[in-house]
């Protein structure tokens, strides 16, 4: 348990001294819901309709420019291959890399996405389960999304191909997600969504860590 | 390709322990059916040209990497078995001086007591740095620190960490006359302490109880 | 050492021994001829009753009639999708190299069987509803399919090691075998909840007899021909990885 706390605020320490990596992942996020508008046009009633999707989407793809350092730079100093040879268990040591992760790239979505939300013109109860289904979904995408960094660590043009890698995993977290703001909107029920993704929470709680961590010693062999 | 062993002691302490082990990196063989035994109190030297597999071997050692075929055997026990407790016992030191450059070498030493599950003190930590000449830059970033003050922090690591199996690639690598001299020493006082070493090095090596290891 | 005479031996110990490549291969190779045979008989016997022997359908006309490669296409791409899993699963596992070059020369003959379900998918939405492309549960999970055929062939080619491309493409299938049930549903899902009671690909017509027995013959078609390039693909794929072995320089096609 000590470890993992460590873990957590030895990465939280480090986005701390280069906050600048992270500061961009979060002002892509609130460029990319911007060019929407731009791109289709500011009618209100459009807009509203968009949003769910367009917020979700810039938040998948925002959480995808933070992925590319949850491992990458560890195994460039060598300090992964450390925490493989911990007598912790290493599983334990990645997952606490994920919190960490989704503190940083995950949690700040759900903290801005009201303001991105109010710029299309969602109202109060949109934005409330807008915040709510992101609390939930980001720390699925974090999860999901460690798969992807550890198997391609090290690899020769693996960011994009990380991207390639995750985003179909992640189409169930935009259905369930995205939906269930629509849903809202139009005033039809949102338990079903939310039961979804919180059952899609779970699994990933129980499974990924280990994948992950498989995927990580597989890549430093 | 064959290994050639000096004679090997016998003794009943925790034996590390390489059977019938075969390395396979690409799809190429870089060695097959290697015996190596490392008593407590001994230092296994591992020469060969560059290619060879010296780090390979190594990686084997650690479990970072799993043979081909044969086993790893730490105190009679296979390390896969029970790689939590090997691990304890185990200090690992790559190419890579795995510091985080952003922290601050008291930073780095705490990080690793705490992961490898090490109750540092403070003052334990401070007087093992100061004792490697790092008086007054313990708070300074890693990246500030001259390559042979980095090295230094590794070696405050190695007293530290308090493992008993000490394996080394290059350690000797970018190091000046003085800092080979204190890494000798501590490695002979680690020996005398019932520790065992497996280390890499283009250098020939002053250390007593030295066994050498030609792949 | 015969292969006759081992084949006659204990079962159990048969398997292992062509576990190997370089027993696997020639074994591969007599068996090549046989796959393409049954291939082509089922074919002929499909595209016959598909083409002459099914009835023209009241609503749909003569066009319909791709629905015969169409769903064929569709249920190989996941066939060979859980077949690949199933091999890279074994291959990680097991560790043993011919499983995990199963799995990779199997890859593409599945990403093919998506693309083609989709083409054929979009060929006959086309004449029926008028659009390229319909936003249905069915075609939009091949799709997602295909994406996760082109990441696993993605991820294999940019790794150099190969037994590490081997076994991050294990964990990458594996992960996707569970993931596909769990696309597909939340796929209908969003289906309902968008388009509502809108045509589906899905509610085909109500199938004829004749129907169904041409789509089994062109899927079986279908599934003899995946085995025969697959293990075309694998005996190439051994050639390639075991080249610096002895065995492989002896061989008649490399001698040369």
């Amino acid at each position: 348990m000590n470890a993992f706390i460590t873990i957590v605020e030895r990465d939280l320490l480090l986005v701390m001294r280069r906050k600048s990596e992270v500061l961009t992942a979060l002002f892509f996020f609130v460029i990319v819901t911007s060019l929407f508008p731009l791109g289709i046009g500011a009618d209100s009633a459009l807009l509203r309709k968009i949003a769910p999707g367009v917020i979700w989407v810039a938040a998948l793809l925002s959480t995808l420019l933070g992925l590319q350092r949850m491992f990458a730079a560890d195994y460039a100093d060598g300090t992964l291959e450390q925490l493989v040879l911990s007598p912790n268990s290493f599983t334990s040591l990645v997952f606490g890399k994920i919190v960490a992760h989704w503190l940083v790239c995950g949690l700040p979505l759900v903290l801005l996405a009201p303001v991105i939300g109010i710029q299309f013109d969602l109202n109060a109860e949109s934005l409330r389960v807008l915040m709510a289904t992101l609390l939930l979904g980001t720390p699925v995408l974090s999860l999901l999304g460690s798969i992807g960094a550890a198997l391609t660590l090290g690899v020769r043009g693996g960011s994009v191909l990380m991207s390639l890698l995750i985003l179909p995993l992640y189409i169930p977290v935009l259905i369930f997600g995205a939906g269930a703001v629509y849903a809202s909107s139009v005033g039809l029920d949102i338990s079903g969504h939310f039961s979804l993704l919180g059952a899609l929470f779970i699994l990933a709680l129980a499974f990924v860590p280990w994948v992950s961590a498989t995927a990580v010693k597989i890549a430093i062999e | 390709m064959t290994a050639i062993n000096s004679s090997i002691p016998q003794s009943t302490a925790p034996i590390l322990e390489a059977r019938a082990i075969t390395c396979v990196r690409g799809e190429r063989e870089l060695f097959s059916r290697l015996d190596v035994q490392v008593s407590p109190g001994e230092c296994l030297h591992v020469r060969g040209e560059n290619g060879v597999g010296k780090t390979s071997l190594l990686r084997l050692l650690t479990g970072l990497a799993s043979p081909e075929s044969g086993d790893v055997l730490w105190n009679g026990t296979p390390i896969k078995k029970d790689s939590s407790e090997y691990h304890s016992k185990l200090l690992f030191l790559g190419h890579r001086d795995a510091l985080k450059e952003d922290l601050t070498a008291l930073e780095n030493l705490r990080m690793y007591a705490a992961i490898d599950g090490i109750k540092l003190a403070d003052v334990e930590a401070f007087s093992t740095l100061w004792r490697f000449g790092l008086k007054g830059r313990e708070d300074l970033p890693v990246n500030c620190l001259s390559a042979g003050q980095k090295k230094r922090v590794l070696m405050a690591r190695m007293l530290t960490r308090r493992a008993q199996v000490w394996i080394l690639d290059e350690p000797f690598n970018a190091l000046d006359a003085q800092a080979v001299q204190e890494l000798q020493s501590l490695i002979a006082q680690h020996l005398e302490g019932n520790g065992l070493v497996v280390l890499t090095s283009h250098q020939p090596l002053e250390i007593s109880n030295l066994r050498v290891l030609d792949l | 050492m015969s292969h006759v005479n081992n084949l006659s031996s204990n079962r159990v110990m048969n398997w292992f021994k062509f576990s190997s490549p370089s027993t696997f291969y020639p074994l591969a190779g007599k068996m090549i001829p046989w796959f393409w045979a049954l291939s082509i008989i089922f074919g002929v016997a499909g595209l016959w009753i598909s083409f002459f022997v099914a009835p023209v359908d009241a609503v749909q006309g003569q066009g319909y009639r791709i629905i015969f490669i169409h769903v064929p296409a569709s249920w190989m791409s996941m066939f060979i999708y859980l077949v690949m899993a199933a091999w890279a699963g074994l291959g990680l596992v097991f560790n043993t190299r011919l499983s995990a070059m199963m799995a990779q020369a199997l890859a593409p003959i599945g990403a093919w069987m998506a693309f083609l379900s989709l083409w054929t998918g979009a060929f006959w939405g086309k004449p029926m509803w008028g659009a390229w492309w319909v936003w249905d549960a069915r075609l939009t999970s091949e799709l997602i399919l295909l994406f996760l055929y082109l990441g696993f062939i993605a991820l294999q080619a940019s790794i150099d090691n190969a037994r590490r491309a081997d076994k991050a493409g294990a964990i990458l299938a594996l992960v996707g075998v569970v993931n596909v049930p769990i696309i597909y549903f939340s796929v209908k899902w969003w289906n309902t909840l968008h388009q509502g009671a809108s045509v589906s690909l899905t509610k085909a017509p109500a199938m004829a007899q004749t129907m169904l027995w041409g789509m089994l013959l062109m899927a079986l078609c279908l599934w003899m021909y995946s085995i025969a390039v697959g293990l075309m693909r694998v005996r190439a794929i051994i050639l390639e990885r075991e080249a610096h072995t002895d065995w492989v320089k002896q061989l008649n096609e490399v001698k040369c």
